[in-house]
């Protein structure tokens, strides 16, 4: 008897569906079997917060509020960006390992591999996230407004996390070996969260440091969220759109990211194969 | 009745010493049913006709159906009838055997309980029961390849790829492997695989096709493809050189096919149809005649052999091009 004959009919949306669920399932396997990865995802943002809030309190001050009241959400953006890298070098990694080659013979839904890589890696930031609170409330940090808006200061962070996470997956499709997007993912987001109000002021800047930290995405981030968490000071917010409203910013951004590279990384896909 | 279907595949990549041209306008046909072996060196382009056949990569030129369905036009179609198992094991390394298995089924559509039934269907029938539950980073690289090809069966497939599924396996990996192919194909699937190893090609396949630089060479059956090259190779080493014309003429009356003597003229090859039998003939000429040895035996065609009839060059041009350096130097 043929297996394919006792085929039902599937519709595909509940295809889609089914098959994105079925690769984030391997995927979260994935990292259970590989502790490495999640004593990082784990230790990392404990060690970021706990560095950051006990050896610069001291040396940095915020007009208005105290450091690590500041200081978290920083935290928190900066986590969350590096976290999406994930999403590239693992998908550079399953190109390597010939497992692409697999789903692509696979009669799935086009988009499946990429949801359910962009799924997981959402799973381990969220994972990354509360740990992080955890350890924020530890050292004092406390959020200062509603649950609702707290609510939606984690839901923007995560989302932002999300959409990141396609940009990185078409640059790990792109590149010939994992290692190119682990040392290139470095070299971009450490100017990237570092140049910008994440850890400090940007005001204390030097002047084209200051303007570009005033421009950079990070930073609107960060301030939608030090607002959505009451965390912001009484430090005068510089005076260009992107800051005056970061909310609108980040969620501009959010769909501008989703808009362009789901489109992108899904043709991409169609494409590739080991070798 | 043909199966699979291909008129003119072209590919060509682009490189940093200009274009390379992987596929040069080839055809192949498949019977349903049949076994058909893609014969060639590395750079070849076997692999890269799996893959356009298999729809992970499209074609510059040319048609390619599979079971009537254009690869091009409906990729899904034709993903839904076929299986695949390639030269690297493609199998999840965290995953066990069986959640590789029953993760291929799901993305099959077969549902989760038929996915799982099938998964330990094929783990009993791959004998990997022991090895079933545990990730597949520890296993062997003849049970990562077992794995694999079970992942290709997990629907009975109409069409089976085997992109060189013995390459890189000990000799008693590969003989295990090809009884479950024969069991296969006993069965009636059609296969197509690619092999560099003339003596896979013939144990497995039906039909031959040798491909060399992107296009078609040679096409037929083992015995035809052999009796253009002789069952055996006949080979000689002469004591003295001044007693090679004497004995290249021994063997081209005793021998089925031109001799081929060395530079310097010792060493002799013929290709012979009734190796044994030749062989004692061509011992009594030599000794009637005098001529001492320091060796001489017979051995099985290798794909050399037939590379060095059909295109005049070896099938590794890397060490046909290093000899011929040589030979400059020599002289």
């Amino acid at each position: 008897m043929s297996v394919a004959a006792t085929l039902p009919a599937w519709n595909p949306l509940s295809m889609w569906y089914s098959d994105g669920w079925t690769v984030t399932k391997r995927n979260l396997i994935k990292i259970k079997r590989s502790p490495d990865m999640l004593v990082f995802a784990v230790i990392q943002p404990i060690m970021f917060v706990l560095l950051f809030s006990q050896v610069y309190a001291g040396a940095i001050s915020v007009q208005g509020t105290d450091y690590v009241q500041f200081l978290m959400a920083g935290i928190f953006a900066q986590t969350v960006v590096f976290g999406s890298t994930f999403s590239g070098s693992a998908m550079a990694q399953d190109l390597k390992e010939g497992i692409i080659d697999r789903f692509r013979s696979l009669p799935m839904s086009s988009s499946a591999v990429l949801i359910g890589r962009t799924n997981s890696d959402l799973v381990l930031n969220t994972i990354s996230m509360v740990i992080m609170m955890g350890t924020g409330l530890a050292v004092g940090w406390r959020v200062n407004s509603s649950a609702p808006e707290f609510l939606a200061g984690i839901g923007l962070l995560l989302l932002f996390s999300y959409a990141f996470s396609w940009v990185m997956a078409l640059l790990g499709m792109s590149v010939k070996s994992p290692e190119v997007i682990n040392n290139a993912s470095f070299l971009i987001l450490f100017p990237l969260t570092f140049v910008s109000n994440a850890f400090v002021p940007s005001d204390t800047l030097p002047t084209p440091l200051r303007i570009f930290a005033e421009w950079n995405p990070v930073s609107s981030l960060v301030q939608a969220a030090r607002q959505l968490f009451g965390n912001e000071g009484t430090a005068p917010v510089p005076d260009i759109w992107t800051m005056q409203n970061p909310i609108a910013t980040v969620l501009i951004g959010i769909s501008v990211m989703l808009l362009v590279f789901v489109p992108l990384c899904i043709r991409k896909f169609a494409s590739i194969s080991s070798r | 009745m043909t199966i699979i279907e291909a008129r003119g595949l072209t590919k060509t990549y682009r490189s940093k010493s200009g274009p390379v041209h992987a596929l040069a306008g080839l055809d192949l046909s498949v019977p349903r049913g049949s076994v058909k072996a893609l014969l060639g060196p590395n750079g070849a382009g076997k692999t890269t006709v799996v893959k356009m056949l298999t729809t992970l990569i499209r074609p510059d030129a040319g048609t390619a159906f599979v079971d009537g369905i254009d690869v091009v036009a409906d990729p899904k179609g034709v993903r839904r009838i076929i299986g695949v198992s390639g030269q690297y094991a493609a199998v999840d390394e965290n995953l066990t055997g069986f959640e590789n298995l029953e993760m291929v089924g799901r993305l099959y559509h077969l549902g989760g309980a038929l996915a799982r039934r099938r998964a330990q269907e094929l783990i009993d029938l791959f004998e990997l029961t022991a090895a079933g539950n545990r990730p597949v980073k520890g296993f062997s690289g003849g049970m990562r390849r077992r794995i694999d090809l079970a992942g290709a069966l997990v629907i009975n497939p109409k069409v089976l790829f085997l992109d060189e599924p013995t390459t890189g396996l000990d000799p008693r990996s590969r003989i295990a492997l090809w009884q479950v192919i024969k069991g296969l194909v006993a069965d009636g699937t059609t296969v197509l695989l690619t092999t560099q190893y003339l003596e896979e090609a013939d144990q497995l396949a039906d039909d031959i096709v040798v491909i060399d630089d992107g296009r078609v060479i040679a096409e037929g059956t083992s015995d035809q493809l052999k009796a253009q090259i002789g069952g055996h190779r006949l080979e000689i080493a002469l004591v003295d050189a001044a007693d090679s014309d004497t004995a290249r003429g021994i063997l081209a009356r005793l021998g089925d096919g031109e001799p081929i003597v060395t530079t310097d003229g010792r060493g002799l090859e013929v290709a012979v149809n009734d190796g044994p039998l030749v062989l004692q003939h061509v011992l009594a000429a030599l000794g009637e005649a005098k001529i001492g040895l320091h060796d001489a035996g017979m051995r099985r065609p290798t794909l050399d052999d037939v590379f060095l009839k059909l295109t005049g060059h070896k099938a590794d041009k890397a060490a046909q091009q290093a000899e011929d350096a040589e030979l400059e130097t020599v002289k």
